[in-house]
């Protein structure tokens, strides 16, 4: 296996506080790969620091062996990165459609077209919904995006972050706020994208990640302290303690 | 519905002031003049306002930029001196009203749209007031006085003189400006600038460079505000700084939101309500603002989608 993302030495800290501490991880190609961590981990600003919302203090991010520690935020999606939100982050103003369609838009060339509507440009508008059949929502391809439930604005993340065919999908807690029912619906469709992707997770569903994982990290006080198969995570003493140990 | 408003708006445009002109008071023509001139403002600022999101403050320096485009090269052909720019050729005038403004805007562009929120609107007031003093210390184009168009702009086949003719150019060139804003709206490049009004972080993780959008949005923007001025310029035949004075640059957002901002049409609604109302308000009191005001709070209050979510019973996009 050859490694997708490589992070190295990543450091980040907000006034005195390390939010991100000498973290390492490497992703292979192909692979599910999960981060867990307990409240204020620092799975956020892990997530900030690969999309380049935010810049580490030092340490460095490779891509597929590029360096991209400091490429800005709105170029990284252009080398096979999507992500998802932890809060869904929609345009809730257009349809859903809209929404889909803006995400295929994104990475059929520049946008500084000015001539043709872009909602009668068919091969936008019949990929988008092929994608929102994908992930179940097809039938709500024309509502207000605001008219949809939680559960449904968490699959429109899916849909966005498959739009781009990236080769790496950064999904930020998939399962936030869903009922046990939606999680299982989302668990599914997470299966069904497992070995067309590469996905590396961040969630605190325990469940939905030692069912999807191949490979799990655990990541405390900023610092991975463990990685290995979901097996060799559940069995690993200091897992134990940092989940129930010291906060149990 | 919202199209048969816009149809209704536009058809009443081209009809009634000509009808005025002739049957009732030559005077109605100017009003409509003035209305069809900085609605053609108002449409471009909508572009970026309604349809982009950020609210900017200094729309009235376009305005101004564009009349003195056609001022100044009036003013040395008349008085000699700066042969280079020295003519009352209309499309040389236009060509540097849309030129010079949209250079403006996308010089103070640059800078602005790297600010949001409050310093947008703050950031984009500065430098329209940096024009409008810059103008203010120029002594040789009347500083403070103003200048006055001894001639206006020649084109072929458009008497300027004529007050009707100066209408009609005035009002095809909404009709344009409303079709153009409508086009880019719809466009690829349009859905880009929306979405980037509705979810910038989004935008960004999709790819999207939206500084670099919205800089050519506010460059289009600054320079059809310009053009606008030119016409302007010929109407009043007398330019000054305080066209271009951040009330102004107010007068333009009222027109806008008071219409509804991000339709088509609203601008249009907004600077025919302001235009009659500024008229007839200021007709029974010379403290006319006050009740403006207040209308124009009542509007923003309780009807959110401006005259065009009044008119079409529900509201404009939000």
């Amino acid at each position: 296996m050859t490694a997708i993302l490589e992070i190295n030495g990543l450091n980040k800290s907000f006034g005195g506080i390390k939010a991100t501490d000498n973290l390492s991880l490497t992703v292979e190609q192909g692979e599910l790969h999960a981060v867990i961590g307990p409240n204020g981990a620092g799975k956020t600003t892990l997530i900030s620091q690969l999309t380049g919302m935010q810049f580490p203090d030092s340490g460095s991010v490779k891509f597929k062996s590029r360096d991209i520690t400091r490429m800005a935020a709105h170029k990284r999606p252009h080398l096979g990165i999507a992500r998802s939100f932890q809060i869904t982050s929609l345009i809730m103003q257009m349809s859903v459609l809209d929404n889909v369609a803006l995400a295929l838009q994104a990475c059929d060339g520049h946008s500084f077209r000015f001539l043709r509507p872009a909602r009668s440009v068919n091969s936008l508008r019949e990929r988008g919904r092929a994608l929102l059949d994908r992930v179940g929502l097809a039938d709500n391809a024309d509502s207000p995006t605001a008219a949809l439930s939680h559960g449904e604005h968490r699959r429109m993340e899916i849909a966005i972050a498959l739009a781009s065919e990236a080769e790496l999908m950064l999904l930020d807690e998939p399962m936030a706020g869903l009922g046990a029912q939606e999680s299982t619906e989302m668990v599914g469709l997470l299966q069904d994208l497992k070995g067309k992707h590469t996905i590396l997770l961040i969630e605190h569903d325990m469940d939905a990640v030692f069912a999807l994982a191949d490979r799990i990290s655990v990541l405390v006080y900023g610092h991975i302290i463990a990685t290995g198969t979901p097996d060799e995570i559940r069995g690993n003493e200091a897992v134990q303690h940092a989940y129930l140990g010291e906060e149990a | 519905m919202r199209a048969g408003l816009t149809v209704l708006v536009m058809v009443a445009l081209a009809v009634v002031p000509p009808l005025l002109y002739w049957y009732a008071n030559p005077f109605y023509l100017d009003l409509a003049s003035r209305l069809v001139i900085l609605g053609i403002a108002a449409v471009s600022l909508n572009l970026i306002l309604g349809y982009g999101g950020l609210v900017s403050f200094g729309h009235a320096a376009f305005l101004g930029l564009g009349a003195y485009a056609v001022g100044i090269p009036a003013h040395h052909w008349l008085y000699g001196g700066m042969d280079a720019i020295a003519t009352t050729n209309g499309w040389v005038q236009i060509a540097l009203a849309v030129g010079v403004s949209g250079l403006f805007a996308f010089l103070t562009g640059l800078v602005c749209l790297r600010t949001r929120g409050v310093y947008f609107i703050m950031i984009t007031m500065a430098f329209a007031q940096m024009i409008y003093y810059l103008i203010v210390s120029i002594e040789e184009y009347g500083g403070d006085d103003g200048l006055v168009i001894d001639t206006r702009s020649e084109l072929p086949f458009i008497n300027l003189d004529d007050p009707l003719q100066l209408y009609f150019l005035g009002y095809v060139s909404l009709l344009v400006a409303m079709l153009l804003v409508r086009m880019i709206v719809h466009s690829r490049f349009g859905m880009v600038l929306q979405g980037a009004k509705g979810n910038e972080e989004r935008m960004i993780s999709l790819g999207y460079n939206i500084y670099a959008y919205r800089l050519v949005a506010y460059v289009i923007s600054g320079a059809m505000a310009g053009y606008a001025g030119a016409l302007l310029g010929n109407f009043t035949t007398f330019i000054s700084p305080e066209m271009m004075d951040w009330s102004r640059s107010g007068e333009l957002m009222f027109m806008v939101i008071l219409g509804g901002f991000a339709t088509n049409v609203g601008p249009v609604l907004g600077a025919v309500a302001f235009i009659v109302l500024e008229e007839v308000l200021s007709s029974w009191t010379i403290y006319w603002h006050l009740p403006f005001g207040l209308m124009l709070i009542g509007v923003v209050l309780f009807a959110r989608g401006g005259l065009v979510g009044l008119f079409t019973g529900r509201g404009g996009k939000k």
